[in-house]
């Protein structure tokens, strides 16, 4: 990689994370993991749980910093920010929890609303008609009066999206989206990631639907203890006779799940 | 002196008086005891050693100790500061020495609220411990800053998870603010005692007093009933 590449505004990656490690309670939890994003692009990574997928997006944001390596973001470092560039840099990447860490004391319009009132500074009135926008987006129109109590597990997974989407995200991290849903509510908050990719997202997707994600993305990123193992297009990683481990790890998980 | 003529010129007047006076150290303890109890409370879920450390002994001297032993020592142990400093440094200290010379009051309410904060404090620190990390690491990661995340987020929630413990604990103060007896106040316990043994009629006089902190203890109740009723989220089910 040309280090020379990375001047803010040149075509490099979007989002680029560089040997990124990670030791936590004196386990190696990430290995140097590199990968990149380019504008549009939407990249999967599978693998089974406690290989450090969560962790690495974490890390990809700075909510956890990295022991070592570094993320990049249009080619500005993360490591070189001071605590104000930190939130600034985080305020683009959107996260999308596995469960849904809405705010359990703010209706739907209010969860939307508070970090364009309390990081980006608006006043309410245009906070809050970002906040319908976006909701309206998601499917959620009608619902802004609810609160994440009121609402169904993939009802408050578009209320989370809704939230990243109002802060104009450059990239969108999600951590399993959908691994908490009943599975009658996995489609709706599939179609609007769907919709999201079509619309031109970058994103990086930790997620189990692997039917759903090959139809989507161009390369699966397979990650097993701390390290990405394996990275292919889904044909190359998913084909029925494929020797891989994604494919192993793919076929064992429609086994258990039936689909 | 008949029944209900020492009911209406002594022992209602007297007991309204104190009443007043009860409340005037009331209302402000509760205050900066819940005052105290938020900094106290934050300061200990904030994860900093040392701050934690400092106001966790805060709270185990304060909860450890009677709080009679606390009054009398902020009343009647104190001005003994004043002398060591006034015996060793002269007269000149004074106006400095003069600090600890409470007055009555003041030695109640700080005795209080000092007491109170402490208790406070328990309720606001497990609130706070009980918020779901998600929640915080949601609005880092949509770039609030530590304090900005614990006021607009963490803190509504764990307020309305604290409230009805901080409520109980309100509940204790007015009755035990009837200690401010000891440092010469004649709250209203005080006026009860003294005309009770002034007319030794001491079951009446007890009995109207038990029913006006009854009073003031339904009075605080209601309210907190109705701040928790304000605050109280949409239940789980309605669509």
């Amino acid at each position: 990689m040309d280090p020379s590449s990375n001047s803010p505004g040149s075509p490099g990656p979007l989002l680029d994370i560089r040997g990124v490690s990670k030791t936590m309670g004196g386990k190696l939890i990430l290995d140097e993991v590199s990968l990149n994003l380019n504008k549009g692009e939407l990249k999967v990574l599978i693998g089974p749980s406690g290989g450090g997928k969560s962790t690495l997006l974490q890390c990809a944001h700075f909510l956890v910093v990295p022991d070592a390596g570094d993320v990049f973001l249009d080619g500005e470092s993360a490591r070189e920010m001071g605590k104000k560039d930190i939130r600034l840099f985080r305020e683009k990447i959107g996260m999308i929890f596995q469960d849904f860490n809405l705010f359990d004391h703010l209706n739907a319009r209010d969860n939307v609303a508070v970090a364009l009132r309390r990081v980006k500074g608006m006043r309410k009135a245009p906070a809050y008609k970002r906040a319908e926008e976006e909701l309206e987006r998601v499917g959620l129109g009608g619902k802004e009066d609810l609160y994440p109590a009121q609402l169904s597990g993939g009802q408050k997974q578009r209320v989370s999206i809704a939230r990243a989407l109002a802060m104009d995200p450059k990239v969108m991290l999600l951590d399993e989206p959908t691994s908490a849903l009943d599975p009658e509510l996995i489609g709706e908050v599939l179609n609007v990631i769907q919709d999201l990719f079509q619309s031109g997202m970058t994103m990086l997707m930790v997620t189990h639907q692997v039917g759903f994600a090959r139809h989507l993305t161009k390369e699966i990123l397979f990650m097993e203890d701390g390290r990405i193992t394996e990275r292919g297009s889904p044909e190359e990683l998913l084909d029925e006779n494929s020797p891989s481990r994604a494919g192993l790890f793919c076929r064992k998980l429609s086994e258990v799940t039936g689909r | 002196m008949g029944t209900l003529e020492f009911y209406r010129l002594e022992l209602i007047p007297a007991l309204n008086r104190g009443l007043i006076l009860s409340v005037q150290i009331i209302v402000p303890s509760a205050l900066l005891g819940i005052l105290i109890g938020v900094l106290a409370g934050a300061g200990r879920a904030s994860g900093r050693k040392w701050l934690s450390r400092l106001l966790d002994f805060y709270v185990g001297v304060f909860r450890g100790t009677p709080l009679v032993v606390q009054l009398m020592m902020w009343f009647y142990g104190l001005p003994s500061v004043s002398l060591f400093l006034e015996a060793h440094f002269g007269p000149e200290i004074r106006p400095f020495s003069d600090l600890f010379r409470l007055s009555p009051y003041v030695a109640s309410v700080t005795a209080f609220a000092m007491c109170s904060g402490a208790y406070q404090s328990e309720y606001i620190r497990g609130a706070i411990l009980s918020i779901k990390k998600g929640q915080y690491l949601a609005a880092q990661a949509l770039g609030f800053s530590k304090s900005a995340a614990f006021w607009h987020i963490t803190a509504p929630m764990a307020f309305r998870r604290a409230l009805p413990g901080c409520g109980n604990e309100i509940v204790y103060l007015i009755k035990y603010s009837s200690l401010a007896l000891i440092v010469t106040i004649t709250e209203l316990t005080g006026e009860a005692s003294s005309v009770a043994s002034l007319y030794f009629r001491h079951f009446e006089c007890y009995l109207l007093t038990a029913l006006y902190y009854l009073a003031l203890v339904t009075i605080a109740t209601w309210l907190l009933g109705l701040a928790e009723k304000r605050l109280a989220l949409p239940e789980e089910g309605g669509r």
